[in-house]
């Protein structure tokens, strides 16, 4: 029994060791006083981000992705808010080709659906540019804020709903006065990770935005000059310190009443 | 007094090939207190959502106190509803939740405050209005729901098996609670149970359902004592069934041939045909008794008993009588001792207690 415990200790050491040693490099050749990611180490400095802060381009990128990142989120937690209320809901015709349908970009190679969106954008004679790349982030989205609405309104009680009718309530009434306190969480969440993964996206965005560069793309424009290379470690740690942030917060607000929900069945029960 | 305050009119709901409820006409009082009473999936709940205006009749259409609500939304009806499960938003603290109604009735301020304030004392809620749901019992959430649906003043107020989720003793204890409250306040009561006992001590009239439609609207001593089908004396109380056949017909009465226990004149309340043998006699527990000696009743068999399972009130006799196996319950209080295991005795029942009921 001991023995099995700890393969599988061992089992786990190397899968967190492959998955994050990698990823912790960067910082640390962040603060590396050399323009080469070589050990042994030579020294510490702040240069770097002194540097990175100083780039006006990156502004710019970074700016131009937040623009994105809200716009995206917000219309496709709006489009998933809709299509988890009736998957969760009701049961109806088309169902499961309409949550295929939704799925699907989920699915798709990226690729694929940015060399779909190019041609189309350039043959209706668009400009390329921060507008397509946010049409592909919504369409890109709205699966990820779909999944996670549709796990908070499924165990939502109905019948809330219906006594919020039964006191006179009109639909809308009881969707803000009812619903959507409820569905909160969910909906903050949903913003949340629907932004990173826009914020983080490269695939898309190297397709679709013309001269406007987002962060990933200026990061990987740095990335062809050596000498540009720890400012872009820089930058690339303090993502990973934001994303993990931002993650984290989204999945504890997703189960944020959620527990309470439980313990109140309890009660019941 | 409006004897026709809720109506009911040829009302069908049909979900795919499911009729849920078939074609039911019936009407109630105003300020009755008024059950429906079933088996689960007997459309019960179904005919009560149907008041609410959660769902849309099939056909037919509804009046309430003259007004055609049919078609409208439940936030259109002079009626509230007690969920089951007691839907307490779980968001608003007590407070919030009793004036969650208030708001679209166009009332002032002061009329809002004195409102909750008279409708948590009707409850007994007093010093609970910081609380939300998760810090109350079962007993104080089922208070929330009644004292929310009661603050709008509705006509009719909807219960959907209220009283389900709390313990025996509670639930006897609401029971009575429910009963004097709806004496008091004088509103129209429609309660949704699949509880007999509970539909019987509480309501003024009881419908009894069963596949969707009505099998019987009566005062619950009817019930009990005149039922109109085999399903409304099983479901109502403990029974026993004999298998029986009618013959001629003479009057009130019909002569009955029961089993092997021979020809029997019993009266005919329900017009039950002559010569069928589609039918079944019925006697309450309370009108058989078993003892050692003969008695003097109009029936009075030999009976050898196998065994004996004591239920409380009633004793379960499993019996041979004119060498056919029968079990029979009886009220415990009609037999002198215990020791009636493999002795022979006699099986006594008076035949004026003996209801004549069609199989269908």
């Amino acid at each position: 029994m001991n023995e099995k415990n700890n393969t599988l200790l061992i089992y786990t050491l190397l899968y967190f060791v492959f998955l994050y040693v990698p990823v912790l490099f960067l910082p640390i050749f962040s603060f590396n006083d050399a323009n080469y990611m070589s050990f042994p180490l030579a020294g510490f400095t702040t240069e770097h981000y002194e540097e990175m802060w100083s780039k006006r381009n990156l502004h710019k990128a970074l700016w131009a992705s937040i623009k994105v990142g809200v716009v995206a989120s917000v219309i496709s937690t709006t489009i998933a808010l809709f299509a988890a209320k009736a998957f969760a809901r009701y049961k109806f015709r088309g169902e499961k080709i309409s949550y295929g349908g939704i799925m699907m970009p989920f699915l798709i190679p990226e690729i694929i659906l940015a060399v779909a969106i190019l041609i189309i954008w350039i043959n209706l004679g668009f400009k390329l540019g921060l507008v397509p790349v946010t049409i592909g982030h919504t369409l890109f989205c709205t699966p990820f804020a779909m999944l996670i609405l549709i796990a908070r309104i499924e165990g939502f009680d109905f019948s809330l709903e219906e006594a919020s009718r039964d006191l006179g309530e009109n639909a809308w009434g009881t969707f803000f006065r009812v619903s959507f306190p409820l569905y909160l969480p969910g909906i903050v969440a949903a913003l949340l990770l629907s932004f990173i993964i826009s914020f983080d996206e490269f695939i898309l965005a190297f397709f679709l935005t013309g001269s406007d560069a987002t962060l990933p793309m200026y990061m990987w424009g740095q990335m062809r000059f050596v000498q540009k290379l720890p400012h872009v470690l820089a930058l690339g740690a303090v993502i990973i310190v934001f994303t993990t942030f931002i993650v984290l917060l989204a999945f504890w607000l997703r189960n944020v009443g959620q527990g309470k929900a439980k313990k109140d069945i309890a009660v019941k029960l | 007094m409006n004897n026709s305050f809720i109506q009911i009119n040829n009302i069908s709901k049909h979900f795919a090939d499911v009729k849920a409820v078939d074609d039911v006409s019936f009407e109630i009082k105003e300020g009755e207190f008024f059950s429906l009473l079933g088996p689960s999936g007997c459309g019960k709940t179904t005919l009560l959502r149907l008041l609410a205006g959660f769902e849309y009749p099939t056909s037919g259409n509804l009046l309430i106190d003259g007004i055609d609500i049919t078609a409208l939304p439940p936030d259109k009806r002079p009626t509230n509803m007690v969920f089951q499960n007691y839907a307490i938003f779980p968001h608003l603290n007590v407070e919030k939740n009793i004036k969650f109604g208030l708001r679209k009735l166009g009332l002032s301020h002061d009329e809002i405050g004195n409102r909750v304030k008279d409708v948590l004392k009707l409850v007994k809620l007093e010093g609970y209005e910081e609380r939300f749901s998760n810090q109350l019992s079962g007993g104080q959430r089922q208070r929330v729901a009644l004292a929310r649906a009661l603050v709008r003043q509705p006509k009719v107020l909807l219960l959907d098996e209220p009283l389900g989720a709390l313990d025996k003793k509670l639930r006897d204890e609401m029971q009575l609670e429910l009963r004097t409250l709806q004496k008091n306040i004088g509103i129209t009561f429609v309660f949704v149970t699949h509880d007999q006992q509970e539909a019987i001590s509480m309501s003024d009239r009881v419908a009894v359902m069963n596949d969707g439609k009505i099998q019987q609207l009566s005062a619950p001593n009817e019930l009990y004592k005149n039922p109109k089908n085999i399903f409304v004396s099983d479901f109502i109380g403990e029974t026993n069934f004999l298998k029986a056949e009618t013959k001629s017909s003479d009057g009130g009465f019909t002569n009955v041939s029961i089993e092997e226990l021979g020809e029997f004149k019993i009266k005919n309340n329900l017009n039950i045909a002559a010569n069928s043998s589609d039918v079944v006699c019925s006697v309450r527990p309370e009108s058989m008794m078993i003892s050692k000696v003969k008695s003097d009743w109009d029936i009075c068999l030999d009976a050898k008993i196998r065994q004996t399972s004591y239920l409380g009130e009633m004793t379960r006799f499993y019996v041979e009588v004119k060498g056919i196996d029968k079990t029979i319950t009886v009220s415990s209080q009609h037999f002198d001792n215990q020791s009636f295991e493999n002795n022979e005795c006699f099986i006594s029942i008076s035949l004026e207690d003996i209801s004549l009921l069609n199989k269908k």
